[in-house]
C-alpha cells in the first residue's frame, strides 16, 4: 500500500501527560509524526492536538483507532480526503546585504509577508500559508541566504458545509 | 466528615466491594496500610511486589473481578511493571495503587522517588498521579470503570504521601461520567446479517475463540452457536476453556503449538467466525498465508484488534457474549437446512486429520512431562484451576488438560511471563479457598517467583505446584536443538536447589518423582493433601513441544513428533 500524507485533529483533555500518552503511542508503535501542533481551544478543559503522519491507509486506521482508545482523547477527525483549511506559519531570518534587500522586500511582497524584525545584516520575516506557499517562499530565499527558521507545523480546521 | 486521603480510599474500597488486597509496605503507604487494617479487607502480603500483581491477576483471572494492588513508591512501584504489563498484554482487569513521595517533593529527586505514571503509561489501560486529596475518590471510582469495562485492563494510581494523610470534608462523589470512554458492547445488526449470510453459505466454517470470550463471559453463547451451527471451534492459548475442551466438536489450540487439525483447518476452511481474538503472530504464523480461503468475521470489543495483523471481511465491534448472543437469535430465524449431512464431509477431513495426527509423544521408561500433565488431568477429572508458568511447561499444560469450563487456565499469554504461575495460584487460591489450584510450572520459571511460597504458607493456602523437571530453559533449549544445532547456550538449569527439602525449609510438602511408575502415586498423595504442596517430576530432559511452528512458517507447516 502506498503511503500518503494525513492530517489528524485531535481533541484531547487539557492535562498535563497527554501529549506524553500520544507521544509514546507513536513511539511505542513505530508510527512518524511529521509535524504537531497544540494549543488549548475555546474550552480551557480541551485542547486541540494538529498532526501530520506519514502511513498507508491500513496503518492511519491503526492510528486513528489506538488514538481513540486513549481515555484523555475526545475526538479524532482525519481531515486528509475532505474539505478543510491549513496554514502554518514560519519565522525565517534571511540574509540581508545591501545590494539585496530590495530583492527581499519584492519577495515579501509577492507573498505578503511581513518584515517583523531588522538587524544590519538581516531580516526575520513572517510567513503564514499553507505548504505550497511555505516551500515556494522558502526556494526563492535559499539562494539569498537563510540564516534560521522556526516553524508553527501545520494546523487546519474542517470547511463548514455551506 | 473530616477524612484524610488514606481514609476516603477505604470507603470508596468498600463501596467497590473490593475484599482482598494483595500488597508490600513500605515509607509512603504507611498511612494507607494503617487505614486498611482497621477495615475487613482482607490483605494478603507478598514477598516481592510483582507477586502482588500477579496474585491479583491471578484473583481477577479466576473470579472475573477486579484485582487490587498496593504497594510503595520507588523500587516497589517499578517491582510492579511486569505485572502490569503481563495484565495488560491478556487484558485482565486491575487497579494498583503505588505510593508516592509528597507532592511538593516530586521531581526532585527524592529517596524512593519513580515516574511510575511516565514508566507505566504504555503499560496501562490508564493511570494517574492524584494531587489532590479532593480528587482521590473521584480518580478510584473512575479507576475502576476503566479496568472492567470494554476490553478490560491494569489502571495505576500514584498516591503522594500529602494525598493520603492531608484530612478534608469527605463527600461521597457523583455520578462519574467519562465523556470521552463509552465502550462498544452492543453490535452493528447489519454487519451481523452480513456474517448470518456467511454463515449459510460457508462451506467448511470454523470459529476461533479467544480471551475476549472468557473475558465477557461468553462462553454458553459460544457453545450454543456452535452446536447450533455446527461449526468446530479451535481457541487461542486465551480462549482454552471458552469451548469445552472434550466436546466432539474442539479442535483444540490453533497457533505455533496448535493441534494439527487445528492448523490444517486454518489453511483450508473457507470462513473463520473470531470472536475476542487479536490474531497474534503465535497464532497466525506468517500472516500473508494465514487462512488463504477464507473469509474472516472479527468480532471484539476493541476496534484496534481489527484488522491490525489480518484482512477482515466483516469486522463487528462489540462484546462477545452480547454479540454472539445477537447472533445465536438471528441464526434462531434462518433455515440451515441438514447440517449433518452439509458439514458431513468437512468434519470427516478434520476427522481424518485428528487420527492421522493426534497430539502424541513416545512413552518411554523415564518420566514424560505430557505423561504428567495427562496423569493430572485424569485425576483431577479436569475440574482444577490450573495456572502455568511460561515455556514448555505452559504448552504441553495447554495441549494435555482439556479445559470443560472458563476461567479455569490461567496463564500469561501475550507477556509470556516466567514466574507468573506460582503467584497466580496464590491468587486464584485467595477467591476460591476450597477450589483445587494447581501450578504446572517448570524448573526454570519456578525459580522467578519461588520466594511467594511463602506467601502461600503464611496464609494457609493449599496451592499445588507440579514442577516439570527438565534442568534446562526447556523451551529455549528446544529452538536451540531445531535451529541452533543443539548450541545449548545459557539454558542448563543444573544446579537447581533441591525441591522437595526446599519445600520442606518453606513448612511445605515436598515429594518427588524420578520413574513413570511414581508418578501417580506422587500427584494422588499431593493433590489429596491439606496442605501447600511442591511436586518435582524429574522427566526426560530433552523432551520437546510438538507440533512446532517455526516462528516466520506459515502455520500449516508443522514439525511432528
Amino acid at each position: 500500500m502506498t503511503e500518503q500524507k494525513h492530517i489528524l485533529s485531535i481533541l484531547v483533555d487539557n492535562q498535563p501527560g497527554v501529549l506524553s500518552r500520544i507521544a509514546g503511542l507513536f513511539s511505542g508503535r513505530g508510527y512518524n509524526i511529521e509535524s504537531l501542533s497544540v494549543a488549548a481551544t475555546m474550552d480551557p478543559l480541551v485542547s486541540r492536538i494538529t498532526m501530520i503522519t506519514i502511513a498507508d491507509t491500513q496503518i492511519v486506521e491503526q492510528i486513528i483507532k489506538q488514538l481513540h482508545k486513549l481515555i484523555n482523547v475526545i475526538k479524532v477527525y482525519a481531515l486528509t480526503g475532505t474539505s478543510y483549511v491549513q496554514r502554518e506559519m514560519a519565522l525565517i531570518k534571511v540574509q540581508a546585504k545591501p545590494e539585496r534587500r530590495a530583492e527581499i522586500l519584492r519577495i515579501v511582497d509577492i507573498f505578503r509577508c511581513k518584515v517583523v524584525d531588522v538587524g544590519q545584516d538581516h531580516y526575520t520575516l513572517e510567513v503564514t500559508g499553507d505548504e505550497g506557499k511555505m516551500t515556494a517562499i522558502l526556494n526563492l530565499l535559499k539562494p539569498i541566504g537563510i540564516k534560521e527558521i522556526a516553524k508553527t507545523g501545520i494546523i487546519a480546521l474542517f470547511r463548514e458545509s455551506k | 466528615m473530616k477524612l484524610t486521603g488514606a481514609q476516603i480510599l477505604m470507603e470508596v474500597l468498600k463501596e467497590e466491594g473490593v475484599d482482598t488486597i494483595f500488597g508490600f509496605p513500605g515509607g509512603v503507604i504507611i498511612d494507607v496500610f494503617d487505614e486498611l487494617a482497621k477495615t475487613d479487607i482482607k490483605h494478603i502480603l507478598v514477598r516481592h511486589e510483582q507477586g502482588a500483581v500477579h496474585a491479583a491477576d491471578g484473583y481477577a483471572r479466576a473470579s472475573g473481578r477486579v484485582g487490587v494492588c498496593l504497594v510503595t513508591s520507588g523500587p516497589g512501584a517499578t517491582n510492579t511493571v511486569t505485572g502490569i504489563a503481563t495484565a495488560y498484554m491478556d487484558s485482565i482487569p486491575l487497579v494498583i495503587f503505588t505510593g508516592q513521595v509528597p507532592t511538593q517533593l516530586i521531581g526532585n529527586d527524592a529517596f524512593q522517588e519513580v515516574d511510575i505514571v511516565g514508566i507505566t503509561r504504555p503499560c496501562t489501560k490508564h493511570n494517574y498521579l492524584v494531587k489532590r486529596t479532593e480528587d482521590l475518590a473521584g480518580i478510584v471510582k473512575e479507576a475502576f470503570i476503566i479496568a472492567a469495562s470494554g476490553r478490560p485492563g491494569p489502571v495505576l494510581i500514584d498516591l503522594p504521601k500529602d494525598v493520603s494523610n492531608t484530612k478534608i470534608t469527605y463527600k461521597a462523589p457523583k455520578k462519574i461520567n467519562l465523556k470521552s470512554y463509552k465502550p462498544t458492547y452492543n453490535p452493528n445488526m447489519n454487519q451481523l446479517h452480513k456474517a448470518v449470510k456467511l454463515i449459510k453459505n460457508a462451506r467448511k466454517p470454523i470459529i476461533f475463540a479467544g480471551g475476549g470470550v472468557v473475558l465477557s463471559g461468553g462462553s454458553k453463547e459460544l457453545t450454543e452457536l456452535a452446536h447450533k451451527t455446527r461449526i468446530p471451534v479451535t481457541c487461542s492459548l486465551m480462549g482454552l476453556g471458552a469451548f469445552p475442551g472434550t466436546d466432539p466438536l474442539c479442535l483444540g489450540m490453533i497457533g505455533m503449538h496448535g493441534t494439527y487439525r487445528a492448523n490444517m483447518s486454518s489453511g483450508d476452511c473457507d470462513l473463520i467466525i473470531a470472536a475476542g481474538v487479536r490474531f497474534d503472530d503465535r497464532v497466525t504464523g506468517k500472516t500473508d498465508t494465514f487462512a488463504p480461503n477464507a473469509k474472516i468475521v472479527h468480532i471484539d470489543i476493541d476496534p484496534t484488534s481489527i484488522r491490525k495483523n489480518i484482512p477482515v471481511a466483516v469486522p463487528v465491534v462489540g462484546d462477545c457474549k452480547i454479540t454472539l448472543g445477537y447472533l445465536n437469535r438471528l441464526l434462531d430465524k434462518e433455515a440451515l437446512g441438514d447440517l449433518e449431512t452439509k458439514r458431513k464431509k468437512w468434519l470427516d477431513q478434520i476427522n481424518q486429520w485428528k487420527k492421522t495426527k493426534p497430539l502424541e509423544y513416545k512413552q518411554k521408561n523415564i518420566i514424560k512431562p505430557q505423561y504428567v500433565v495427562e496423569k493430572l488431568y485424569e485425576l483431577t477429572k479436569g475440574e482444577a484451576i490450573i495456572t502455568t508458568e511460561v515455556g514448555q511447561n505452559q504448552m504441553w499444560a495447554a495441549q494435555y488438560y482439556h479445559f470443560k469450563k472458563p476461567n479455569r487456565f490461567i496463564t500469561s499469554g501475550g507477556l509470556g511471563c516466567m514466574g507468573f504461575g506460582l503467584p497466580a495460584a496464590i491468587g486464584a487460591q485467595v477467591a476460591f479457598p476450597n477450589k483445587l489450584v494447581v501450578d504446572i510450572a517448570g524448573d526454570g520459571s519456578i525459580q522467578m517467583n519461588i520466594q511467594e511460597m511463602a506467601t502461600a504458607m503464611q496464609y494457609s493456602l493449599p496451592v499445588k505446584v507440579v514442577i516439570l523437571n527438565n534442568q534446562y530453559l526447556g523451551m529455549v533449549r528446544q529452538w536451540q536443538e531445531l535451529f541452533y544445532e543443539k548450541r545449548y547456550a545459557a539454558t542448563g538449569m543444573e544446579h537447581a536447589p533441591d525441591f522437595v527439602k526446599l519445600a520442606e525449609a518453606y513448612g511445605a510438602i515436598g515429594l518427588r518423582a524420578t520413574k513413570p511408575e511414581e508418578v501417580e502415586p506422587v500427584l494422588i498423595k499431593g493433590l489429596a493433601s491439606p496442605k501447600t504442596v511442591i511436586m518435582d517430576f524429574a522427566v526426560e530432559r530433552e523432551e520437546c513441544v510438538y507440533p512446532m511452528v517455526p516462528a516466520g512458517a506459515p502455520i500449516t507447516e508443522m514439525l511432528l513428533v
